[in-house]
């Protein structure tokens, strides 16, 4: 049966203040296009004893891994080192670090003391010999490790970058199994990276895209366990779910929270036609906000509240509009060749990122929010669905591929089209919603 | 009514009160024999589903994208119609539902408008309305899996599944 989350408490130590500081001139400039990963270096942590040794050993892997999976950093293997880190406050031998060409050292130390785990590290910026940013410490349970190396991670990223990270973050997405006419869908939940699943709903029912509230405790999804598409919304933590109030023979999907979580706006079929509403999830009231005989779905809010960018049919073919947060006149916005969906907005408000379809092939993109300068990223059989990184520099989306074997999966590419990677499940995988970063 | 028919029609009805519930694949199994050459409830038997689903035909096509219904869709409705007029013991659920190509999403819109094209005509035809439901899973359930245009178009289809029958 279900497992409950185990609640985990991170605890944030500042060694010596600010939390941030810009010291040296190492910095990887990611709007420039970064066609050279940075080469870096992640001696294994040092550990304050036997019981920390193999925490010590993993956390720098997933450190490592984190970064390496950016496509962004390149990891320089512990093969080439010439300095050993016994200690962590020893200095650093920079010579030894610019010789193998290491641009960043990070360097850590890990103590267990009973379920307690503490993550000690430091970022250099080995060419000029500086620590970049400060020393700092996480503290929490050793089951969390994993999680206390992704803060790490994020840190040495946003400490290179100038940018938030991604890594603490967790993923929604549907599990699946079985060939295609017989699919069974199970909600599942992992760590960005595919470590940690957990299932939330068993596979009696379809169920489809899951979507995280802003603060990250709830999902909202699609079941069909009362024979109709209707929306759930499920507490995370709790793995309770509870059904969202419904109009007798009518359908309800493609549901997304607003920014401020007290509401969702979503799709409603009545009478074989599809609008856009929106529910006040303290009262179960809901509003219309679209009324055409076209198909209006797929809505998603820009990051501040304002407007809703959706897809409907009503040139004929799928295309995206934006239109105000309360209903009003749309604006299309996809003007290229083929069919538009799926839009979602950019956690930073800059961009769209949407579903395109095109002579038999299938595309994420991205796009301005006035339609202009459209990219596509990938090309397949079958893209759908992407979703933002808590940063808006990654896309996760669902690939499948085709045939009788036909099997989904997910994928992740960065918004630059690069480093394009599939994220590890169990089974297969697909309608991913990528969470926010943790606390 | 001649007696042949008259008695499949009050073995069906036998067979649909010793139903405890409104499971379609229980009204569609074949029922007790005995009663001449036709058996109620089997496919020989024009008041039986099976007799619905495979020789009124239980299922119309789509064009790609469209709900527009084909002559040869409505001709097929036109036969559901006249046998729910029949049998005005059933319930029907048209559930809509297109290939793999397209979003999710819009999928699920697009078999909802596939589904609510079937249930119009059949409401045009003299069915009535609060007989007959429906239901779409977009690309969810596909009944053929190959990735061509000859299994899209029998995947780009609405189903009418009869769902039981007023005297349960």
């Amino acid at each position: 049966m279900m497992k409950l989350l185990t609640s985990l408490f991170v605890g944030l130590t500042l060694m010596s203040a600010p939390v941030y500081a810009q010291s040296g001139p190492l910095r990887l400039e990611l709007d420039q296009g970064i066609i050279e990963p940075l080469p870096f270096a992640v001696p294994s942590f040092v550990p304050d004893g036997p019981a920390a040794t193999q925490y010590a050993q993993d956390i720098s892997r997933v450190v490592a891994a984190d970064l390496t999976g950016t496509g962004l950093f390149r990891e320089i293997s512990s093969d080439a080192f010439i300095s050993r880190v016994s200690s962590f406050d020893a200095p650093v031998q920079f010579a030894d670090w610019k010789a193998i060409n290491a641009e960043a050292l990070v360097t850590g130390a890990v103590n267990v003391s009973g379920n307690r785990l503490t993550v000690r590290f430091r970022v250099w910026d080995v060419f000029s010999g500086q620590e970049l940013g400060n020393g700092l410490q996480f503290a929490g349970t050793t089951e969390g490790w994993r999680r206390m190396a992704h803060k790490v991670a994020d840190q040495v990223y946003s400490r290179i970058t100038g940018e938030g990270g991604y890594f603490d973050s967790r993923v929604a997405f549907v599990s699946e199994s079985g060939p295609k006419d017989q699919r069974r869908k199970r909600l599942a939940i992992m760590d960005y990276d595919g470590a940690n699943v957990q299932y939330l709903t068993d596979s009696a029912a379809i169920v489809l895209a899951p979507r995280f509230s802003p603060a990250g405790d709830q999902l909202l999804y699609t079941s069909y366990e009362t024979g109709q598409p209707r929306i759930y919304v499920l507490d995370v933590g709790r793995v309770k779910r509870q059904e969202l109030p419904t109009q007798e023979g009518t359908m309800s999907f493609s549901p997304r929270f607003s920014p401020d979580g007290r509401s969702i706006v979503y799709s409603l079929t009545q009478g074989g036609n599809t609008d856009l509403w929106k529910m006040d999830l303290a009262s179960g009231q809901s509003v219309r906000l679209t009324n055409t005989p076209a198909i209006e779905t797929a809505p998603s809010y820009a990051p501040d509240g304002s407007r809703i960018v959706f897809e409907s049919d009503r040139s004929g073919t799928p295309q995206l509009y934006i239109m105000p947060a309360n209903g009003g006149e749309p604006t299309r916005i996809s003007f290229g060749q083929g069919r538009y969906g799926t839009p979602v907005w950019s956690p930073r408000g800059d961009l769209i990122a949407f579903t395109k379809q095109n002579k038999g092939r299938f595309h994420i993109g991205v796009m301005r929010t006035d339609g202009s300068e459209e990219r596509l990223l990938t090309a397949s059989f079958l893209d759908e669905g992407p979703t933002w990184s808590p940063n808006g520099r990654v896309i996760m989306f669902t690939r499948e591929t085709q045939g009788a074997s036909g099997r989904s999966a997910l994928y992740s590419v960065d918004i630059s089209g690069r480093n394009l990677r599939p994220v590890r499940t169990p089974d297969g995988g697909s309608d991913p919603s990528w969470g926010p970063l943790q606390n | 009514m001649n007696l042949l028919s008259k008695a499949a029609a009050l073995g069906a009805l036998a067979l649909m009160a010793a139903c405890t519930n409104n499971d379609p694949s229980a009204l569609g199994g074949g029922g007790p024999g005995g009663t001449g050459a036709l058996v109620p409830g089997s496919p020989s038997d024009p008041r039986s589903p099976a007799y619905f689903q495979q020789t009124v035909g239980d299922r119309v096509l789509f064009e790609v994208d469209q709900s527009t219904l084909t002559p040869a869709a409505q001709t097929v409705l036109q036969g559901q119609a006249e046998w729910l007029l029949a049998n005005t013991d059933f319930m029907a659920t048209i559930e809509g539902h297109a290939d793999e190509q397209g979003t999710r999403e819009y999928n699920l819109a697009l078999g909802a408008r596939r589904a609510n094209a079937a249930r119009e005509y059949l409401i045009s035809r003299g069915v009535a309305g609060n007989r007959l439901q429906t239901v779409s899973y977009g690309k969810e359930r596909p009944i053929e899996i190959c990735s061509t245009e000859e299994c899209y178009s029998k995947n780009r289809r609405a189903v009418t599944v009869l769902t039981g029958s007023t005297l349960g």
